[in-house]
């Protein structure tokens, strides 16, 4: 029991992580109808910038929180930038085209991000101390002690408080408007005069945004990162938007978590070394037997 | 052009620079080293402002040049023109391209390091030919064509050193085997939408890769098989001193022992057996399955109301493909004598699916082009290893931006209802 509290516990912050990085999968799959394959790898470049930043604060001593606060800004700030050249290079030219070619456009992305990482950051993998340590200890006196460490409860926090704020950007602002229109019908928004061309870079902002607040708790949690963390963090955000109903935002949040849970309950209670395999086949079936996810809307395909 | 023009333009640089700082600026100017225990930074600020003033630059004459309207279409005159050349003359560029390549072995120049590379390039010429039968007819996006390679170098390897068996037994069971795993595969999922289906298709690529890792029984792990059967020239060994009872390759044909022997049987197998993969494909697209094929990546619904079958129909194109990639892989095992998973990597599928839709896909021809292009640059520059990995992601975005149907656009239908007629 104890230790299925404990598992719990470390799939949900798994889970906030991977669902903060679905958001950027479903946001842009719901605009445009793609894949954005290189998501991943815009957490991972998130993941760096954050690291960058916390060795050159922690070398000013300035109290934790502020520093916490500040690598958030700075993260993010730099990480959109990356989404928004990325959409504007690869993507942009190719609406309207055939549907695979923004994929494959998307995957050569990857490729460039990647390399371009590892070229300039080098290939070992970058250690980092743990910044938030301790925490709180339940069920002392049974055999095996439950701990939620203060960094476990932070990045469940934030999450929470991000996704608040988002929710709030989504349903309630002239910007949640736009980006809800253009979903529906680009080409009557545009007639409608609003900027469609501006609402979707928003979208890779805010998405890229989001994958690099994932990256900085990728970094605090595991505190090792290296060029490769994209690939299967991505995958498995994908899977994650997939499973909840992708195009849907609540979908990809509910859909991380579950994911989060699924890997870390594999991982304690069935077999470490095929968590991977467990996250796959999770897609793959979901795939085949749900298409349009939990909380998706079926897909009528029209002639 | 008038003045405004050029201070516009002059801002719109300004501001790609800034945006250039912005990316560059954390990720190449600050670089974490390690040192002991932990990190700290080394700063390259000379790099990081050499890389914005390219920007400025490249985004300034750019400007300057859209102002003319000339940026687009002279590269696409460039193309349609190169495209044009190898369409009408396709035939005759086969010919001659299968004419040097039987030759090329003995042509003067041909050194062992030639050698090497003619057979990497065809190696990934038959698995372009193999996956084309998917993405180029079919029209599936399969991002785990690796999974059929493994499968069939580490099916080829495991008979070949369990059982002892000759590599023409093992080649056929190899791509039998892969088969069956594409119809493992294609069965549940082949229904999924295009771009759906690249993903579980990816999926599926790690899965194999993660179980040929951690299966130690079976596969040896992240060990690799090592010690896998040499092929022989039907029965002769190529050894300098064979076993009792055996005479090896040289002793038969009374030849001085070299071990460019080898070499160029390899290359002569791996040539027969793309070649076949290319004449596989050009008849099958003539049968009703095939035309089923670009039936049905053209349109699917209008294939389901005329009752083609579209899951059966898919089924065959991703058997077929997978096996093509089970030869090709029981090739590769035979060639290296040692496979390990890391072979089979998901940035293999990647490149096999960029040298498809580069091509063109369909095209055999722009196949052969872009494997010669791709593998060719990537071979010299081999000492620029890292680079050159970002180069090709650079180019497949490229391409797809400037010219999304490939070097050779070929989407004509193979056959006409009324003959020729265009």
């Amino acid at each position: 029991m104890e230790y299925f509290i404990q598992q719990l516990v470390n799939g949900i912050t798994l889970g906030s992580i991977y669902g903060l990085i679905a958001i950027g999968y479903t946001m842009v799959y719901g605009i445009i109808g793609m894949i954005n394959f290189a998501h991943g790898d815009i957490f991972m470049i998130g993941a760096f910038v954050a690291l960058i930043s916390f060795i050159i604060f922690g070398l000013t001593g300035v109290a934790l929180p502020i520093i916490l606060l500040l690598v958030l800004i700075i993260a993010m700030l730099f990480t959109a930038c990356y989404g928004w050249t990325v959409e504007k290079l690869a993507y942009k030219p190719l609406r309207g085209s055939f549907r695979l070619a923004p994929l494959i456009s998307a995957l050569g992305m990857s490729i460039v991000l990647q390399n371009y990482v590892q070229v300039a950051q080098g290939a070992r993998v970058k250690p980092m101390q743990p910044l938030i340590s301790g925490g709180l200890e339940f069920f002392k006196n049974s055999e095996f002690v439950v701990t939620v460490s203060y960094l476990q409860i932070f990045i469940v926090i934030l999450t929470i408080i991000l996704m608040g704020i988002f929710t709030y950007l989504i349903t309630k602002t002239d910007l949640g408007r736009a980006q809800r229109a253009c979903e529906q019908d680009r080409t009557m928004t545009a007639l409608l005069g609003i900027n469609v061309d501006r609402t979707i870079s928003i979208t890779f902002i805010i998405g890229s945004s989001l994958a690099s607040v994932a990256g900085m708790m990728f970094v605090l949690y595991y505190g090792v990162i290296d060029f490769y963390i994209g690939f299967l963090a991505g995958i498995k955000a994908f899977t994650a938007a997939v499973l909840g109903g992708i195009g849907s935002l609540p979908g990809a949040m509910l859909g991380g978590l579950l994911i989060g849970l699924i890997e870390t309950f594999w991982a304690g209670y069935v077999s470490l070394e095929y968590k991977d395999v467990a996250a796959f086949s999770v897609l793959i079936v979901v795939l085949i037997f749900f298409p349009t996810g939990f909380l998706g809307k079926p897909d009528i395909e029209k002639v | 052009m008038e003045k405004k023009d050029i201070i516009q333009s002059f801002k719109d640089s300004l501001f790609t620079g800034l945006i250039a700082l912005a990316l560059f600026g954390p990720i190449v100017g600050l670089r974490t080293a390690s040192k002991g225990e932990g990190l700290f930074i080394t700063t390259q600020w000379g790099l990081v402002f050499l890389l914005v003033g390219l920007c400025i630059l490249g985004r300034f004459l750019i400007n300057l040049n859209s102002a003319r309207k000339t940026e687009i279409t002279f590269f696409s005159k460039l193309t349609s023109k190169f495209s044009a050349i190898t369409e009408d003359k396709a035939k005759h560029f086969a010919i001659t391209a299968i004419l040097f390549a039987a030759v090329f072995p003995f042509l003067p120049f041909t050194d062992r390091y030639f050698m090497d590379v003619a057979i990497m390039i065809l190696t990934y010429i038959m698995l372009g030919w193999g996956l084309n039968i998917v993405v180029g007819l079919a029209g599936l996006l399969d991002l785990g064509y690796v999974a059929f390679y493994a499968v069939g170098a580490y099916s080829y390897a495991l008979i070949a050193t369990t059982f002892g068996w000759s590599f023409w037994i093992c080649l056929p069971l190899a791509g039998l085997f892969a088969a069956f795993f594409g119809i493992l595969l294609g069965f549940p999922v082949l229904r999924l939408r295009g771009d759906y289906l690249a993903i579980v298709t990816l999926g599926f690529g790690e899965i194999i890769r993660i179980i040929l890792i951690n299966w130690y029984e079976v596969t040896n792990g992240p060990d690799g098989i090592t010690g896998i059967p040499r092929p022989s020239f039907f029965g002769l060994p190529f050894k300098r001193s064979p076993d009792e009872g055996e005479t090896s390759f040289h002793l038969f044909f009374n030849l001085e022992y070299s071990t460019m022997h080898r070499i160029i049987f390899l290359y002569y197998l791996i040539l027969v057996l793309a070649l076949i993969t290319n004449y596989f494909t050009l008849k099958i697209r003539k049968l009703p399955v095939g035309r089923a094929w670009e039936a049905l990546r053209e349109d699917e619904i209008a294939c389901k109301s005329l009752g083609v079958n579209p899951t059966n129909t898919k089924l065959t194109a991703f058997a077929i493909g997978a096996m093509f990639g089970g030869f090709a892989g029981s090739f590769f095992a035979t060639r290296q004598a040692f496979i390990s998973p890391e072979s089979f990597t998901f940035i293999e599928s990647a490149i096999i699916v960029a040298i498809v839709v580069l091509g063109g896909m369909g095209s055999q021809t722009g196949v052969v082009l872009a494997s010669i292009f791709l593998i060719g640059i990537t071979e010299m520059f081999r000492d620029l290893e890292q680079y050159r990995m970002i180069a090709f992601g650079g180019a497949m975005v490229l391409i797809m931006v400037f010219k999304p149907k490939g070097i050779l656009a070929n989407r004509k239908p193979t056959i006409l209802m009324h003959g020729d007629k265009k």
